[in-house]
C-alpha cells in the first residue's frame, strides 16, 4: 500500500517523497515509542528488566555465577559487545563446571520475544513452558531485558500488582 | 520517490517531514508511530493536498513491506 501511496503522492506533484518500506512492525519491533489506543495493554517491553545481568562468551562461568547469584539473580543473559543476545545462563547452567567458559556452558541462540507482545501472552506462555523468565530483544536481536514470570502475571490483566519482588 | 529505513526516517522527521500511515483508519488508531497523520490508501487523492503541504518532504508507510 505504501508504495502506491508514495508514488501517487509524486503524480500530484508532491516533490519529495520518501516511503519507509520496513514499516509500522519494523519500528515497533525495535521497541520505538509509538501512540494509539494499543498502548493500553501491557507489553513486554515495558516490564522487561533492563537490569538483568549480562556477561560474554569468554567470561569465566565461576565468575559469572559469583556475580549473578551474588545480586540476587537466577538467570543470565550472554550478549556481545553491541548487546545481541547470544546464548543464556539459567540456574541448571550457573551450577556447572566454574573453570569451563560461558560459551562453552550456556544454552545458544534462546527463544527471544518482541517488546510489543502483550505480557498476558508471555505469561502464559511462561506458565505452559515451565519459564522463569524470558528475553525480550529488538528485532536485531539487542538486548531489551529480560521479562521475568512474575512481572507478566503481574503487569497482565487481572494481575493482583501487590506482590513484593526482590530484585 | 525513494525508500528509505528506520533511521533514515528519524533523520527526515528531524528535518520537518510529514509522517503518513496509509492502513485504515482502525488500524491507525490503534497503534501509529508518533506524530503520523492518517491518509488511507483510498483517500489519498481526496485529502493529500488539502492535508499535506508540498514544500516539506512526506514519508509514507504502512504494516511492512510485503
Amino acid at each position: 500500500m505504501s508504495p502506491r501511496a508514495a508514488w501517487r503522492l509524486e503524480s500530484l506533484g508532491f516533490s519529495e517523497v520518501y516511503e519507509y518500506a520496513p514499516g509500522k512492525q519494523d519500528w515497533i519491533t525495535a521497541g520505538l515509542p509509538t501512540e494509539g489506543t494499543a498502548l493500553e495493554e501491557a507489553r513486554a517491553g515495558d516490564a522487561a528488566r533492563e537490569d538483568a545481568p549480562t556477561c560474554r562468551l569468554d567470561e569465566r562461568l565461576g565468575d559469572v555465577r559469583d556475580r549473578v547469584r551474588g545480586a540476587g539473580w537466577e538467570t543470565c543473559l550472554v550478549v556481545d559487545e553491541r548487546r545481541v543476545v547470544l546464548g543464556i545462563l539459567r540456574s541448571k547452567h550457573l551450577d556447572g563446571d566454574s573453570d569451563q567458559a560461558v560459551e562453552e556452558a550456556m544454552s545458544p541462540g534462546p527463544s527471544t520475544f518482541r517488546p510489543n507482545v502483550p505480557v498476558a501472552t508471555l505469561a502464559r506462555l511462561m506458565a505452559e513452558h515451565g519459564l522463569p523468565d524470558v528475553p525480550v530483544t529488538t528485532n536485531d536481536g539487542v538486548l531489551v531485558g529480560l521479562l521475568l514470570r512474575e512481572d507478566a502475571e503481574r503487569a497482565a490483566p487481572g494481575g493482583t500488582g501487590e506482590e513484593e519482588h526482590e530484585h | 520517490m525513494q525508500v528509505i529505513q528506520r533511521h533514515e526516517v528519524r533523520r527526515l522527521l528531524d528535518r520537518g517531514a510529514q509522517l503518513v500511515e496509509v492502513l485504515p483508519s482502525e488500524e491507525y488508531e490503534e497503534e501509529h508511530l508518533p506524530g503520523a497523520i492518517n491518509i488511507p490508501l483510498r483517500r489519498i487523492d481526496a485529502d493529500a493536498r488539502a492535508r499535506l503541504d508540498p514544500s516539506r518532504p512526506v514519508i509514507t508507510y504502512c504494516w511492512d513491506s510485503a
